[in-house]
């Protein structure tokens, strides 16, 4: 079988939650060696959080609870369990970090120093470990012990204050997408640091911050207030210059396609796959400043016509004709979107709980022409690995594990 | 001069407006030599978008361009004469990785398609970037950050709950999330493409959709979903209970909270309303307060009004519970804590001077990011480049102008 990318490379991970463990499940798609430290006493608050109805365990036992939202982040992953409050086990961790290219964690400022754990620690442990720390603000600066995740860092980057309907409150941006840029970005750094380990032998800290991630990703409205001083106001779905631009109610309940006009050649196109209505041939739509100026008027004739079709139907009759269109998906379209089904998107992995059922994940969000049918693999369960990683990788014997398991050093 | 994290790295870039210059901006940033190819004349669309420095509309001072393309060298080159996807040929020969993010099929128009590239360097690493991935049913489709942001399915879910689903669509979030979402993803990808070669000696093509970038963020709903079979609808009625509000109106601004725990919850209680209201049967443990989120949020967004932004935060941050202002664009950039960390560093242009940039979001300890060069002026290298390189003289720079060809 071809060798995946990043096969050789071993991660030590500390990270929980959603932002750290993000970076590491992309690393181990490409065949990183990512061994998640947890332990049954402290295991990753995702394993018991947002269990929906059809999952609620009444178990404690983070063996045995049916939450999926761990599976999602944490695929690929190998797991030992570890008691770091018992210095056998801080001593035994130490052995697995000896042994890796990389060691991250996301928990607040301080506590991997507390652990006896830190950077300078750890290059002792191994002159070029290469360690990455995710937090909201970061683990220097007068505001880095401010805990938290995508929310925090939405709203102190002013992410959320270009977010929300005209003249309307602030507004999050949907989903986690805090935790998941940065822990894209933390992917990325790793590689970076790694390729220049590669190149020099040379390992070194990363710390990165979710808040700065976001300010990274509203340039326009951050360049606005360097260059001019001004702040950018909410503007819904609108756009500087584009008219129409904007979300147009469809047939169905609450259904809602997205369209963007672009120049003039779009605008002709889009006025022909509609069938050339009187009204696009008034004056106050004649040409691009004029749409735009007249956009409140212009988006009500926009739905008299999309009010008759289903957004996926919008969707195929402007694409056909070169103009920009696309639902704006429920879950469930998600899910059933024949696009991403053509593209083998989706993946259906096993459950850690041997006693649920499969359920719905995604392979690596890129394909590569070399590696076309990469296999993946469920989320593992707490100490799955124990047993790979303290007798195969670190050479302890079967009773050394015997008593360490019996003083709940490994637990 | 200071080596960075990717120093040695060459990479060529075919890109427009940002999923595809930001992911050459993050390779360019941490040391990876980036040669910019622009269309003669016209140059990158984003030259064209808002803000403009001053509100004076030219190419050299777009601020959306120049954060997007600092660190990287920039050429002129038209792909639509022979000569010059020749002379582009000269530039992928001798480079590791090269990015666009252009349609698949103007790619094939011009003769740029992976197999013909791979056939003048094996060793290529072909990053391409686009709104549906190079196959499938929507792979000809278009694209903006509008469309994307809706059919990742973000859209829907911002915000998860709306007053009247007629009068209120599915927004999309400001900035260019989906965009800057694919841009590092794609950055990802290619490293990894950069391993992969590493061990084998081999080049690929690297096939970014944003769809599926902007998928994958939504991953936490389709997993949910996978188990329950349900979708919520963004009525009230159809989110209730809906819980309580996180983004309450203070008296300056807004605060955004995200309590957690149950502890969380009585702390900030007792504070608003004593122990009578930390007792309060209706919001007493989590199912009451969901069941109850309506005048949850009517009873702490009282309070929440006659106090400023910061003063809350102080509040609710001294009991130890999760919350920060909503800071404006001027507060976040402004921020002591980003001045403490050198967040914003100063960028010298030839045209629009020194400027305020955000740096990469992280602090590497050995390889430090660092903004060698600003954005190219458009062709501003050309000299460099055909003339240094590829060893073209002046004159024949000079008909290569006047054909249209750069």
């Amino acid at each position: 079988m071809a060798k995946l990318p990043l096969e050789g490379t071993r991660i030590c991970d500390f990270t929980w939650v959603w932002a750290g463990p993000f970076a590491t499940m992309l690393l181990a798609m490409m065949g990183a060696e990512v061994i998640k430290i947890e332990s049954s006493q402290r295991p990753d608050v995702t394993r018991r959080a947002q269990q929906s109805a059809a999952q609620q365990s009444t178990s404690v036992d983070p063996q045995l609870v049916k939450s999926n939202d761990f599976g999602w982040m944490n695929s690929c992953k190998k797991c030992c369990s570890l008691n770091l409050r018992n210095p056998q086990g801080v001593a035994l961790v130490k052995e697995i970090i000896k042994i890796s290219d990389v060691v991250t964690e996301n928990f607040s400022t301080g506590t991997m120093e507390r652990l006896g754990l830190g950077y300078s620690a750890l290059k002792e442990i191994r002159p070029d470990i290469i360690m990455l720390s995710t937090s909201v603000a970061g683990r220097q600066g007068p505001r880095k012990n401010i805990s938290g995740y995508a929310i925090q860092s939405q709203a102190l980057s002013g992410a959320d204050s270009l977010t929300g309907y005209q003249g309307g409150p602030p507004k999050d941006p949907g989903g986690n997408y805090g935790d998941l840029i940065t822990g894209t970005h933390g992917a990325f750094a790793i590689l970076a640091a790694l390729y220049h380990r590669s190149k020099t032998g040379e390992g070194q800290y990363i710390d990165l911050s979710m808040t700065e991630t976001m300010v990274n990703s509203i340039s326009q409205g951050v360049m606005d207030y360097v260059m001019n001083g001004r702040l950018r106001q909410r503007q819904g779905n609108r756009d500087d210059f584009m008219a129409p631009h904007g979300c147009y109610r469809c047939q169905g309940e609450d259904k809602w396609v997205a369209i963007a006009v672009s120049n003039e050649e779009e605008w002709k196109a889009f006025c022909q796959a509609i069938g050339e209505p009187a009204w696009t041939k008034d004056d106050k739509f004649a040409d691009g400043y004029s749409r735009w100026a007249n956009q409140e008027e212009l988006d009500k004739l926009v739905n008299s016509w999309t009010k008759d079709y289903t957004h996926y139907e919008v969707m195929e009759i402007l694409q056909r004709a070169g103009v920009a269109a696309g639902p704006s998906v429920n879950v469930e379209e998600l899910v059933n979107d024949r696009q991403l089904h053509q593209r083998g998107f989706f993946v259906e992995l096993d459950h850690p709980n041997p006693e649920v059922e499969k359920g719905l994940n995604s392979r690596a969000p890129w394909r590569l022409s070399a590696l076309p049918d990469i296999v993946y693999q469920r989320a593992p369960r707490i100490g799955e690995h124990n047993d790979y990683v303290f007798r195969e990788l670190l050479g302890l014997s079967e009773e050394e594990i015997a008593r360490l398991t019996e003083e709940q050093v490994i637990i | 001069m200071q080596n960075g994290a990717l120093s040695g790295l060459k990479i060529v870039e075919l890109g427009h407006l940002v999923s595809g210059p930001y992911c050459a901006k993050l390779l360019a940033d941490l040391g990876a030599e980036v040669i910019k190819v622009e269309e003669p004349g016209v140059g990158d669309e984003a030259r064209r978008r808002e803000p403009f420095l001053h509100d004076k509309a030219d190419p050299e001072r777009s601020g959306l361009f120049l954060y997007l393309n600092t660190n990287k060298l920039g050429v002129t080159l038209s792909l639509k004469s022979k000569t010059g996807r020749e002379i582009l040929h000269k530039l992928v020969k001798e480079a590791d990785v090269l990015v666009e993010n252009n349609p698949p099929s103007i790619m094939e128009e011009c003769g740029l398609q992976y197999e013909s590239l791979k056939g003048i360097n094996p060793r290529l690493i072909m990053t391409s970037i686009t709104p549906f991935g190079q196959s499938g049913p929507y792979r000809d489709y278009k694209a903006t950050e509008l469309i994307s942001y809706h059919i990742g399915g973000l859209g829907y879910i911002t915000p998860p709950v709306v007053e009247a689903v007629e009068q209120y669509p599915p927004l999309k979030a400001g900035g260019q999330l989906a965009d800057f979402c694919t841009g590092t993803t794609a950055a990802v990808a290619t490293m990894v493409a950069v391993f992969y070669r590493e061990a084998t000696g081999l080049g690929q093509q690297v096939d970014v959709s944003e769809q599926e970038a902007v998928a994958s963020f939504f991953r936490s709903a389709f997993s949910a979903y996978s188990y329950t079979k349900t979708t919520q609808g963004r009525s009230r009625e159809a989110r209730r209970p809906a819980g309580v509000e996180r983004i309450l109106a203070c008296s300056n601004g807004y605060i955004s909270f995200a309590p957690i725990q149950e502890d969380h919850w009585q702390r900030l209680l007792e504070m608003i309303g004593g122990s009578e209201l930390a007792q309060d049967e209706r919001f007493k443990d989590a199912a009451g307060r969901r069941e109850h989120g309506e005048e949850l949020t009517r009873v702490i967004g009282e309070w929440t009004r006659q106090h400023t932004k910061e003063e809350v935060a102080d509040l609710i941050q001294g009991a130890d519970f999760p919350g920060v202002p909503v800071q404006d664009v001027n507060e976040a950039v402004d921020w002591d804590h980003f001045a403490a960390r050198d967040f914003f560093v100063d960028i010298d242009h030839p045209k629009v001077g020194k400027l305020r940039y955000p740096r990469g979001p992280y602090v590497f300890s050995k390889t430090p990011w660092r903004a060698s060069r600003p954005a190219p002026l458009l062709g501003q290298h050309n000299e460099d480049i055909y003339c240094g390189r590829l060893g073209y003289s002046k004159e024949q720079l000079i008909r290569l102008r006047s054909a249209g060809v750069i």
